[in-house]
């Protein structure tokens, strides 16, 4: 065993995964090797066709057993390219497959668990496992651990040869026959591909999966036709309802519109409030309230932003389009609105998610980030964040890139509340550590605004805050003021073996978490 | 004190907890739970039902607790209305600050 910089215990070696552990949210460097690509330079067919049926594309692909695949989630839950490509490959015999889509989103009917049961998967990695497939691994289904990266780091191990893909099969709502491919147009547009470009430049073999073959040539294109072998038509890629189901509408529930306003008020507050600051808000509930906060503060101030980033809600659109927000850097899309807003503007743009936040670039957007609002399911008095696991022991969430935006943007900020039902959100210790608490600058409850005084803008923002009437404690008194009203949980019993590695940006283990006795 | 009859109280709110008490004439106490928090919260949970119902010197019960994370206090409340609507007895409100 060894211990991090956090103090938490990590084996040596579980399974074939090697632990580096974390020393410091700066502290991992690039190495000195060129990036790693899987792409081979290829003679370009002459005319025709790349289209073919999905089973002939994996075929075609050269996929075998033990080789590794990739996909992306930017169809979230609409999504029907893994289950079929996976129902195709299984049908094909071909086994031991190493798993690495961007995210596991719910998949059911067939869910991911059933592709491992039957030996189709034996390796996973991915940025969230949240639901069958999460709480299954969480109770011992693998035999080898499955490695959480957050948003930046998938690219950052591709790069580095940590995750190499054989095959990485790309959804796409529009596609021609050489192999052009988008996400914002066609009847299952979802918007931004962003976590799918790093997949078509390195993997060895590209297949696109469409049910929009379109005349050639596609415009726009978001993955170019040079870095695509095979193209899949199926009948049906997603269930268009939930890639982007309309708008999200403002929560109505008095505790979080509350969080909401105050973090807006903080960003207002903050000296780096100013003509052409940057922000990003995300697409919870607490999240689009402070959005629409943040608008108004904006228009009371007649302070423009020069651009906002990461996942894009319509409120996002809304900003923009009201002249308040000069450039959106869509690396996803969250919903139907901001899904079909890139192919309307130039100024909206579909960005690389290693462009968003890859550590390890010539320069990433979260570099330029003034403000960034993250959501949490546990927070503690070290302002350590748990974005993965549930208070009984269940897989809630992803790493997402909150981990990402939280160690590069200048002003971070967690909102959640004190309490959920009977669960206590700021606890003593979170039961996994996914966002180092140095990062994070401050914590916005319905009880009061924690500032952490770790922090390299805390001098600054202690200030600031100072000068409104928002309401400042400590984050103790919050992790108090939980238990006085929840009582002290007993806490969750795991066995010895390691079920997830929980990766930092730099590819160190900041965490990891034990299978969980039921 | 001797319950007299099934009694129900609370709802299946979320942080609200149903509790249903019967009587169980000379075979002791017996608590059925199912609470979203028993993880977390199931030694406590006991520990609550079995205080109220020793605070009415109640020594046979059936009680089916049905729990959507309600706090403690919340716990203790709805048992203490069970146990009165179950034992057809007023709920003594002095002493209650």
């Amino acid at each position: 065993m060894v211990k991090n910089c956090m103090g938490r215990e990590l084996p040596e070696q579980v399974g074939f995964y090697k632990v580096k552990p974390y020393m410091g949210p700066f502290a991992g460097k690039p190495g000195d090797q060129p990036v790693v690509s899987r792409r081979k330079p290829e003679r370009s067919p002459q005319g025709g066709s790349k289209v073919k049926t999905l089973e002939e594309a994996i075929v075609a692909s050269g996929l075998k057993d033990g080789m590794s695949i990739s996909f992306h989630h930017c169809f979230r839950e609409g999504d029907m390219v893994i289950s079929q490509v996976l129902t195709a490959i299984r049908k094909l015999g071909i086994k031991n497959l190493s798993f690495n889509p961007s995210a596991v989103v719910n998949i059911k009917n067939p869910s991911i668990v059933d592709f491992v049961k039957d030996g189709t998967i034996s390796r996973i990695s991915a940025s969230g496992i949240r639901g069958e497939l999460g709480d299954a691994v969480l109770a011992g289904l693998m035999d080898e651990p499955v490695v959480l990266r957050p948003h930046g780091a998938r690219p950052r191990a591709i790069e580095a040869g940590e995750v190499s893909i054989d095959v990485a099969f790309i959804g796409a709502s529009a596609a021609d026959e050489y192999g052009n491919a988008t996400g914002q147009i066609g009847p299952n547009a979802c918007g931004s591909l962003g976590y799918a470009f790093i997949d078509a430049t390195s993997a060895g073999k590209v297949v696109i999966v469409t049910d929009n073959l379109v005349d050639f040539p596609l415009a726009p294109v978001s993955i170019s036709q040079m870095y695509v072998d095979h193209v899949a038509v199926v009948e049906k890629i997603g269930d268009s309802d939930k890639i982007g189901a309309g708008a999200a509408r403002m929560t109505k529930n008095p505790r979080d519109l509350l969080i909401a306003e105050r973090s807006a008020d903080l960003i207002a507050a903050s000296r780096l409030f100013k003509e052409g600051f940057s922000f990003q808000t995300g697409a919870g509930a607490i999240s689009i309230a402070a959005t629409i906060y943040l608008s108004e503060r904006m228009e009371e101030r007649g302070i423009k932003a020069s651009f906002a980033l990461g996942g894009m809600t319509a409120n996002i659109i809304d900003m923009f389009r009201k002249g308040q927000v000069r450039v959106l850097e869509c690396s996803q899309s969250f919903d139907a609105v901001a899904a079909r807003a890139i192919v309307e503007d130039p100024n909206i743009l579909e960005i690389d998610n290693a462009l968003y936040a890859n550590p390890f670039t010539k320069g990433s957007l979260l570099s330029k980030l003034n403000f960034g609002v993250l959501a949490a399911l546990e927070v503690d008095t070290d302002f350590n964040v748990n974005i993965l696991t549930g208070s009984s022991g269940e897989m809630m969430g992803g790493l997402g890139g909150g981990p990402d935006v939280a160690t590069d943007a200048d002003i971070s900020i967690v909102t959640l509340p004190v309490v959920r039902g009977r669960t206590p959100s700021i606890v003593k210790r979170v039961f996994t550590l996914c966002t180092p608490g140095d990062t994070i600058a401050a914590v916005v409850t319905e009880a009061g605004i924690a500032l952490n005084p770790k922090h390299r803008y805390y001098a600054e923002l202690k200030e600031d805050l100072e000068k409104t009437n928002l309401k400042l404690v400590s984050i103790e008194y919050l992790q108090q003021l939980a238990e006085s009203m929840t009582g002290v949980p007993e806490p969750i019993e795991t066995t010895d073996k390691v079920v997830c590695i929980v990766e930092y940006r730099d590819g160190t283990v900041i965490d990891v978490i034990h299978q969980i006795k039921k | 004190m001797q319950l007299k009859k099934p009694a129900v109280v609370g709802t299946l709110e979320s942080c609200d907890v149903q509790i249903t008490l019967f009587p169980n004439p000379g075979k002791g106490v017996e608590i059925n739970l199912d609470s979203i928090v028993k993880v977390m919260f199931e030694k406590s949970i006991l520990q609550t039902v079995r205080e109220e119902l020793e605070k009415f010197q109640i020594s046979d019960a059936i009680v089916q607790i049905n729990d959507k994370g309600a706090f403690d206090w919340v716990i203790r409340a709805r048992m203490q209305a069970a146990i009165c609507r179950s034992a057809e007895v007023a709920f003594d409100w002095k002493g209650v600050s």
